[in-house]
């Protein structure tokens, strides 16, 4: 292992350490500010790293930082699209860290395991998604998730404990059968890059492979299997609501955005890259997991009572919305490889949901841990207990329906326009009435923050500044994804050049 | 490529908004908030009157005038530019959305609550509706049509009446799925290999995406209707009609004001640019189908408005009926033999017009009426004639040009609806005839039972329009009668608009003799 292996994992590296330091920090001093200031500025290393490999990137002008030679060439990359994946997942972490300092204000105990387990699940999530070898994914995989379900039994209520234990014991079984999915690959294809089973799927075509290919099939299947969960995705997605609603409001959001962000680099990474002949089959049956995502997420999130089962239903039908652009596979008959359009639609549409979940769960962080409450009729009037906080979430709401000038109208936008270009007409239909249906669910809050009167006496809610910063922040940046959305829409579409083959 | 920047419309389009931002974040006091919307509404009515003045009328003159094109979003897979811009269709209709939109926040003088809030959104729906008549990029068309939906919604929720959640719920949903149904459409044309752009001038001129529907993702016949149904929602047309008279009824003054004064206009709007503009095989192909739905709409609309007793719900259902007379005008396409001519066309464009400040007159006057009497009930009203002349005056005016006088403006585009329409369908015209007979005898029999009659004693206090509100009145009845007796003031510039989509028509019909026979 040489130094400039050292270098090319340096971000990976310094959010592990970063989390190991808060720890340590939190042993030795009383005043938790001090842990919350570390663990949040402590964030400028890793960014700066990654940068800092990003425009190494820019001027050598190589696809892949990581050269043939490194130890590293077949397990990791470092590349634009592991770049933007990371970076929007540090990004996540830093706004979680900044509005869960209400939050973690009142409990006072254990304030370095909650930074320094949320710092090793970023750590997990940023190797995901440079993972070039199903060994790699694996280890990744269980980082991100093992300090994600201890985190959410972070409470130690019961609601708080059984949401750990099912996200522990969902997370385990879905590990167990995408690694068993993983088994079988490596059976077929005989390697564990993904590279490798390209090669092996491409020259055998199917037949020749052992079992007449569909070991590989099985395979795949389990595979997806094991994503689905990961990425909440119908029927995968038992575990959400019951986990969104028992676990801590921080540790949610940053589940909801980053872990997702994740997810999807993978799974993009995964059929882009080891299953390029494939398409056909895989982008058919994600169609029809991003079908089945959107009508339950949306259908049942109308019945909920509960602000965080609802985001909880918000995200499993936000899944089926994203899943549609990795499905989305066409052929760019100019290049001869892929469309650029689908895979750059999923990593726009993750910027701009980023945002606007960001923005939401902020606001529901601090109205949380100040009422006591997460059940939607206690946010009534809530516009006059505390305009940011209602403007604020009323602004998220109306991004995540999809309404412009927010993101997630350019990013819906431009998804349906990938899914009418892979030649997926009836997903566009069934997508813009699925927006339809949530605009009920998303409006009914809206409804009961401004127009219905607040408990008397009125109760002001305060705001602190670190909290207040990030919505006004990633407010702007709701916005901001909805009226320019040209740099990041070229930022994705430059992340993704390294997917697209031809 | 049309290119430059003028910055005329980029004012007029988004000086509310802007003046709405200020006035959330830096007025204080419920007077000066008030006057300050004024003062923002009327800037922006000198913006529009100027937008109306300098559009150049000559034969040479450009199609799209007063361009501003800024690049918005260029990537590799996504172009869309910031691209506004005014023809003969739309600059009559930016006119009437800063005439309303100013009557609009007079009109509001009596709010009493959340005063910075109310003013905020209905400042921020006029430039949502300025936006939609001057974007000439299909994204941007489609971003400023559903950024009216917030702010509408909230206006009937907080500041209506009766059952006003409910409403602004209804109509929140019936114009979100419209919104739908339009983003089909948008993005199908824009990853058509014949379209491949979201530029509407490009589309509108360009004849291979008249010829490409080899090209199209969809069939050019499913995106017409994708299209069609956006637009019918908010005309609206029968059979999605029954979102107006719920929202109508319970919303305050001034939202009802500019929803059946612009955002009405917005469907038929779209329905002239996008439906007939871009598809004018199709328009030609399904004009039955348009007339059929025109026809059933003006007479039912006129059958139900004679039983209503509520003066808004009354309104509201004449709007259907009137509204449904763009659908007839544009049907007028459909004509067997011989060259489509500009009278239908024109005639539904003037219906938009005319009907904007006729209901947007009539609207403001309930607005006064039941303010005074808290009572918009028919049957409690009666003999308001000595007590508020003035009103009493303006609702006559509106009143008879609703009903089509001669002299004022609904005479106007209603003969030339009639005209066109009967060259293509002669024996549905008459039918759609009929709803004119029925609007005289709703709305004279609403006139006599609400403002004639024997005196009521109840109302002996009630006082006449003071200044503040007689001031929109009388712009109303200004513009409601230099329109019937000097059309040529619209209809020329409406010409300018509608001269090219015919010709458009007729160089298709003449390309494929089969379409539309």
């Amino acid at each position: 292992m040489t130094l400039h292996d050292l270098y090319l994992v340096s971000p990976q590296v310094a959010l592990a350490g970063l989390g190991i330091l808060v720890i340590l920090l939190d042993l030795c001093v009383r005043r938790k500010a001090l842990v919350q200031g570390l663990a949040i500025i402590g964030l400028v290393a890793p960014v700066a790293l990654g940068l800092a490999q990003f425009i190494d990137l820019e001027q050598s002008g190589v696809a892949n930082l990581v050269p043939a030679a490194s130890i590293l060439s077949d397990s990791l990359a470092v590349d634009r699209f592991s770049l933007f994946v990371g970076l929007l997942v540090l990004i996540a972490a830093a706004v979680v860290f900044l509005s869960a300092t209400d939050y973690l204000d009142r409990i006072d105990r254990h304030q370095g395991e909650f930074f320094g387990l949320a710092l090793f699940a970023a750590t997990g999530m940023t190797l995901l998604v440079g993972a070039t070898d199903l060994i790699t994914i694996y280890i990744s995989l269980e980082l991100t998730s093992l300090p994600l379900a201890a985190l959410g039994a972070f409470l130690l209520t019961p609601k708080s404990s059984e949401a750990g234990m099912k996200f522990l014991i969902v997370g385990a079984i879905s590990s167990a059968v995408m690694l068993y999915g993983m088994a079988l690959i490596f059976g077929a294809s005989g390697s564990v890059t993904l590279e490798g089973i390209a090669a092996a799927v491409n020259v055998s075509a199917g037949s020749g492979l052992p079992f007449g290919g569909y070991a590989m099939l099985l395979g795949v299947a389990l595979v997806v299997v094991g994503f689905g969960f990961k990425l909440s995705a119908v029927p995968f997605q038992m575990w959400v609501p019951d986990v969104y609603e028992g676990g801590p409001t921080p540790v949610i959001a940053f589940l909801s955005v980053a872990s997702k962000a994740a997810a999807f680099g993978l799974a993009l990474r995964f059929f882009y890259q080891a299953f390029p002949g494939a398409e056909l089959e895989w982008g058919v049956l994600l169609a029809v997991l991003a079908a089945a995502s959107m009508t339950v997420g949306n259908l049942v999130a109308i019945a909920q009572y509960n602000i965080k089962r609802l985001l909880g239903y918000s995200t499993i039908a936000h899944a089926g919305y994203i899943l549609i652009g990795v499905a989305a596979v066409a052929q760019d008959s100019a290049t001869s490889g892929f469309a650029a359009i689908g895979p750059a639609s999923v990593l726009f549409y993750l910027g701009a949901y980023t945002a606007a979940n960001l923005v939401a769960f902020g606001a529901v962080t601090v109205i949380g841990s100040r009422i006591d409450s997460d059940r939607i009729d206690d946010y009534a009037g809530m516009v006059r207990r505390s305009p940011i906080l209602a403007i604020a979430l009323a602004l998220a709401l109306i991004a995540l329906i999809g309404v412009p000038p927010t993101g997630v109208f350019i990013a819906k936008i431009y998804v349906f326009t990938a899914a009418f270009n892979g030649g997926l007409a009836w997903l566009v239909v069934l997508g813009v009435v699925n927006s339809v249906v949530s605009a009920y669910y998303y409006l009914r809050v809206l409804r009961v923050m401004f127009l219905q009167e607040p408990p008397t006496p009125l109760e002001k809610i305060p705001v602190s500044v670190s909290s207040q910063a990030a919505l006004v922040i990633v407010g702007a940046a709701v916005i901001w994804l909805g009226v320019a959305p040209g740099p990041v829409l070229n930022a994705a579409e430059a992340a993704v050049a390294v997917l697209l083959g031809g | 490529m049309l290119t430059g920047f003028s910055g005329l419309l980029t004012a007029t389009v988004f000086l509310p908004a802007a003046g709405g931002l200020v006035i959330l974040l830096a007025v204080r006091g419920d007077r000066n908030i008030r006057w300050a919307a004024a003062l923002v509404a009327l800037a922006d009515l000198v913006l529009a009157l100027a937008v109306f003045v300098v559009f150049d009328r000559s034969e040479d003159a450009a199609r799209f005038q007063l361009v501003d094109r800024l690049f918005w979003i260029s990537s590799d897979t996504v172009n869309a530019s910031y691209f506004l811009g005014v023809d003969g269709l739309s600059v009559p209709l930016v006119l009437l959305t800063g005439l309303l939109g100013f009557c609009a926040v007079l009109a509001s003088w009596h709010v009493n609550f959340r005063l910075k809030e109310y003013f905020f959104w209905l400042l921020l729906l006029q430039t949502a509706v300025m936006g939609v008549f001057t974007s000439l990029d299909l994204l941007l068309f489609f971003l400023f049509w559903e950024l009216e939906l917030v702010p509408m919604y909230l206006l009937i929720a907080t500041w209506g009446t009766g059952r006003r959640e409910y409403s602004a719920m209804k109509f929140l949903i019936f114009t979100i799925l419209g919104g739908a149904s339009m983003l089909v459409a948008v993005v199908a044309v824009f990853i058509s290999p014949a379209a491949g752009t979201f530029d509407l001038v490009e589309l509108l001129e360009s004849g291979s995406w008249l010829a490409g529907s080899g090209g199209a993702v969809l069939p050019l016949a499913v995106l017409f209707w994708f299209f069609f149904a956006a637009f019918a929602i908010k005309l609206p047309t029968w059979p999605v009609h029954t979102w107006l008279p719920d929202a109508h009824t319970d919303a305050p003054t001034a939202a009802s004001v500019m929803l059946a004064g612009v955002m009405l206009k917005m469907g038929g709007y779209g329905l002239l640019r996008i439906n007939v503009g871009l598809f004018p095989e199709q328009v030609q192909l399904f004009a039955w189908a348009l007339m059929a739905l025109g026809v059933i709409s003006v007479l039912y609309g006129a059958v139900v408005t004679i039983r209503q007793t509520d003066l808004k719900r009354l309104i509201a259902y004449s709007s259907v009926s009137h509204m449904g007379l763009v659908l007839v005008g544009i049907a007028s396409v459909g004509v067997a033999t011989g060259e489509v001519t500009a009278t239908g066309l024109n005639g539904a464009a003037m219906q938009l017009f005319t009907h904007g400040t006729i209901t947007g007159l009539l609207f403001l006057g309930v607005g006064l009426i039941y303010e005074r009497t808290h009572t918009r009930h028919i049957p409690d009203l009666g003999g308001l004639a000595n007590r508020m002349p003035l009103v009493t005056v303006a609702f006559l005016i509106a009143g008879f040009a609703s009903l089509g006088l001669p002299g004022l403006s609904g005479f106007v585009s209603e003969i030339l609806v009639f005209f066109g329409a009967f060259a293509a369908f002669s024996w549905p015209t008459v039918l759609a005839v009929l709803g004119i007979i029925l609007a005289a005898g709703y709305i004279l029999w609403m006139l006599q039972r609400t403002m004639f009659g024997p005196r009521r004693e109840q109302y002996d206090h009630l006082s006449d329009a003071n200044f503040v509100e007689a001031v929109p009145l009388v712009l109303m009845v200004a513009a409601i009668v230099i329109v019937g007796v000097y059309p040529a003031v619209l209809t020329d510039v409406f010409d300018l608009g509608l001269e090219p989509l015919v010709s458009a028509i007729n160089q298709t019909a003449s390309l494929s003799p089969v379409a539309g026979r």
